[in-house]
């Protein structure tokens, strides 16, 4: 791999760095009296939102349909998400260093299969909070289940709920497209070394 | 002083014939109500509905602040649209809220008379940054029991309250200097002051010209929160002092007051005060009066008054007694005072945007004359004195004056500006605004207004700059412009529009009790800094509870503490036992929302005084003294959420002596919502 892949998987490996800067995902919620809306931001190590008393206000709002409280504390993912991120990163400037394309291959596969399941496991935590309702909730609506959508909008009673990807999910995007780049030219040069030898 | 006799006998038969005319009125308003009505349409501009209409959703352009008078409050409205937009208590315990009811905001009503809970509230003036009204503070004055009080405008609350010592009927006030130096505040009437004694002084009614004196306080802020201090007092003759207003500019170091009873009558004022043919206008260099105060002109006497504070994090008002005060006297110091004579028992005094002009309202004059700043330095300079009071000179009029304008209507009250080289004053007797010109002082423009206006207002039209769109004028008599609503009717005000070269009338809007003065200020000038909740980490009220786990009822002697919250849909503790009869039960009630626009109210069975409203992330105190056992509800008064009905709970009240012990508790489950302040 020559100097300039080499800066390329490391850029490759940095950029998962936006995890720390932006969040991954938004969920916005609208309703009429919720005019200038509510947001709730799912970062790799933490909740946040709109405001600093989102979870709070997001709480109080579903503990009428008696969805469970959303705390923080309770994801064991947000404590050890940080660490995977980070050993993707230093694995990556390392990979760079090294310069073996089959290492990059490796590399951006593993990303990939991370990140699969990252996204499945946050819609696995999206059906559990949406159907696993209190009986005693003070409002039932007979059928009714509150999943809030993976990606895309919905309308959940008075809420239209919308949930997009945000930047630090685009850095989990750019490490893949950047690093699968890497491995593709590096395997062309290879390829071209081993037909002039 | 010929001059003026002749005018006062001019007008005298303008009265009379006025008096024919109004009576000749009245009976042609009989005859044909329909003709009426025409007439009154016609001075309204074909375009008004537009020119008012604010769309729904959408904004005004200015927020205006009106005096509420006898109600002791302030209604702000928005223009163009006259939508009422909120009620701010000052002066006045408000049931709405709790203001004056709840154990925080009690000491903001207490005076050295007691607890007060009522005041005449009548002058809205804006703090100011270099001449200019900044939007950040609101002051106003109490008229009845002397007080200054000043409105956050970030949060819309009163926030401090400054009773003065040595005054009676704190009508002249408040005006704050170009950079809020001061804020002036004169008395209206003179009172006997007993330098020896705190309080207004015993003497005989008799002694009135002897030993009654007027004072002028000079308030301070202090420049980061503009709190108040009373800084010193001028002990001024005995007069009445009715308005004032500061100048700017080149006049920026002075504040004019009109004063009346130069007479000096204390009894039957309506005919004692109206003698002289002159009365004064008082010209008091501030920034000098400062100095002298500052170099030990001062002397000092003993006071007794009151300085109540909000405090910013614990949301509880605290009173402090002050023993002195500071006076200086005239007498003691040259060139800080001066007298102009003035038509017969003046009212409104304006200064005009340029700083150079000084109006004279003489509500019972036939002209309107205009000082200029410049002729009173040269005045001063040449010692062109007409002899002095109480050693203060006093100039002659012709020196001082500039221009009268002739004829400009009867009953002139109040002057604003439009800063484009025009005035605008208030004719009460003939009900009418009437435009004029500062170049030329001739009449330009005239509207009536129904009817007898009082004060008027253009937005900043006090200041350096004014916004001279508006007018929006505040009349005295309402009869028949709404809907009859029985004997007691509110008064109307009136917006028109000035941008033109003809005013035109574009809207009528009712008003709450009596606005005396009001100012207005661009909207984008308060509404970014408007606070839409209190921060639940910043509460610092020693009986904050910020999390539902630590909730407690506790009693101490015959008082009992229940330290309890609020979040939609309930209270925790909802169901206390163990309270007797005669208890003194204060409920300390935390709102533990952090959103916006989520008020909890809080109101219990039999209390002998109101609800009270707890804002998100405040804390609000409300006593109760059961007098019967029972079981006694109590409940969220402010519709919170579709389950706002539920939010309620019980107490319950056992004969004194009962061994039920004190208990408490919310459900029999986990708590289902959270009660966390914040997240991460």
């Amino acid at each position: 791999m020559n100097v300039y892949l080499r800066i390329l998987m490391v850029v490759a490996a940095l950029s998962l760095g936006l995890l720390f800067l932006y969040p991954m995902w938004k969920i916005y919620l609208e309703a009429p009296q919720y005019p200038e809306g509510l947001e709730l931001h799912i970062w790799v190590n933490k909740l946040g939102g709109s405001s600093e008393s989102v979870l709070q206000n997001f709480n109080i709002l579903n503990h009428y349909i008696g969805m469970e409280k959303i705390n923080p504390d309770s994801f064991a993912e947000l404590k050890y998400m940080p660490y995977i991120v980070v050993l993707f990163m230093v694995t990556g400037v390392l990979i760079g260093l090294i310069g073996k394309p089959k290492l990059v291959l490796i590399w951006v596969v593993l990303l990939a299969i991370a990140g699969a399941a990252g996204i499945l496991d946050f819609y696995l935590w999206l059906v559990k909070f949406g159907t696993n309702l209190d009986p005693t909730a003070p409002i039932k609506v007979p059928g009714m289940t509150y999943i809030p959508p993976l990606f895309g909008s919905k309308q959940l009673l008075n809420f239209s709920a919308l949930s997009l990807p945000s930047w630090g999910a685009l850095g989990i995007f750019l490490a893949i497209v950047i690093a699968g780049v890497v491995y593709v030219v590096s395997r062309k040069h290879t390829k071209r070394e081993l037909t002039y030898s | 002083m010929l001059k003026l006799t002749y005018d006062f006998k001019r007008l005298s038969n303008r009265l009379q014939s006025m008096l024919l005319l109004l009576t000749a009125g009245a009976v042609l308003q009989s005859c044909g109500d329909s003709d009426k009505a025409s007439t009154a349409n016609d001075s309204v501009a074909d375009d008004a509905a537009q020119a008012v209409y604010v769309k729904p959703g959408e904004h005004d352009e200015l927020y205006s602040f009106l005096s509420g008078g006898f109600n002791g409050q302030v209604s702000v409205y928005g223009i163009p649209s006259g939508r009422l937009l909120k009620v701010i208590p000052v002066f006045s315990q408000f049931p709405e809220n709790g203001y004056g009811y709840n154990e925080e905001t009690k000491p903001m009503l207490m005076t050295s008379h007691g607890f007060v809970p009522w005041d005449d509230l009548h002058h809205p003036k804006l703090s100011r940054t270099d001449g200019m009204a900044d939007g950040k503070y609101l002051y106003v004055n109490g008229n009845n029991t002397p007080r200054v009080a000043k409105v956050d405008l970030t949060t819309f609350e009163t926030v401090e309250i400054m009773e003065i010592p040595n005054s009676a009927g704190n009508h002249c006030s408040p005006y704050p200097t170009n950079n809020n130096e001061y804020i002036l505040a004169g008395t209206r009437f003179s009172v006997p002051i007993n330098t020896d004694k705190a309080g207004v002084a015993d003497a005989s009614l008799a002694e009135y010209k002897d030993k009654f004196r007027g004072s002028i306080s000079f308030i301070k802020t202090n420049e980061k929160d503009g709190q108040m201090e009373l800084d010193f007092q001028v002990l001024v003759p005995g007069f009445d002092y009715d308005l004032a207003n500061g100048g700017k500019g080149p006049s920026g170091d002075w504040v004019f007051f009109t004063t009346y009873n130069t007479e000096k009558a204390s009894t039957l004022k309506e005919l004692g005060a109206s003698q002289n043919d002159r009365d004064y206008l008082a010209a008091i260099n501030w920034k000098l009066a400062a100095k002298y105060a500052a170099e030990g002109k001062a002397h000092e006497m003993p006071a007794n008054y009151y300085h109540n504070v909000m405090d910013h994090g614990t949301h509880k008002a605290t009173s402090n007694v002050k023993k002195t005060v500071r006076y200086l006297l005239p007498e003691e110091c040259p060139g800080m005072m001066y007298l102009i004579p003035a038509p017969k028992s003046p009212h409104g005094i304006d200064v005009d945007p340029s700083g150079e002009y000084m109006v004279v309202n003489g509500k019972l004059a036939s002209s309107l004359p205009v000082f200029s700043f410049s002729k009173m330095q040269k005045a001063i300079e040449n010692k062109d004195f007409d002899g002095e009071v109480n050693g203060i000179p006093v100039f002659k009029y012709e020196s001082v004056l500039h221009a009268e304008v002739k004829e400009p209507g009867l009953g002139p009250l109040h002057t604003e500006f439009d800063g484009k080289g025009n005035a605008y004053s208030t004719m009460f007797v003939s009900s009418e605004v009437v435009k004029w010109s500062l170049e030329d002082f001739q009449v330009k423009d005239r509207l009536p207004v129904y009817y007898s206006p009082g004060h008027l207002l253009i937005p900043g039209g006090d200041t350096r700059e004014p916004y001279g769109k508006y007018l929006v004028v505040m009349n005295k008599i309402t009869k028949d412009r709404y809907l009859p609503t029985g004997p007691e009717l509110l008064h109307s005000a009136q917006l028109i529009d000035i941008s033109g070269e003809k005013m035109r009338m574009l809207l009528d809007f009712p008003t709450l009790a009596e606005p005396h003065y009001a100012q207005a200020i661009p909207a984008d000038k308060v509404a970014p800094n408007s606070v839409k909740f209190f921060k639940l980490d910043q509460n610092t009220h020693p009986d904050a509870v910020k999390s539902e786990k630590d909730v407690s009822v506790t009693r101490q002697g015959r008082t009992v503490k229940v330290n309890m919250t609020s979040i939609r849909s309930h209270f925790t503790p909802d169901n206390i036992e163990g309270v007797q009869v005669g208890d003194t039960v204060i409920f300390h009630v935390t709102n533990l929302e952090q959103d916006w626009d989520v008020p909890h109210g809080f109101a219990v069975m039999g209390a002998n005084n109101a609800e009270t409203l707890i804002m998100p992330g405040a804390t609000q105190s409300l006593r109760w003294v059961p007098k019967q056992e029972g079981v006694y509800p109590f409940y969220c008064t402010d519709f919170c959420s579709a389950l706002h009905q539920e939010m309620q709970g019980y107490v319950r009240v056992s004969p004194r002596g009962a061994n039920v012990p004190l208990k408490f508790s919310t459900g029999e489950k986990k708590p289902v919502p959270p009660a966390q302040a914040s997240v991460n």
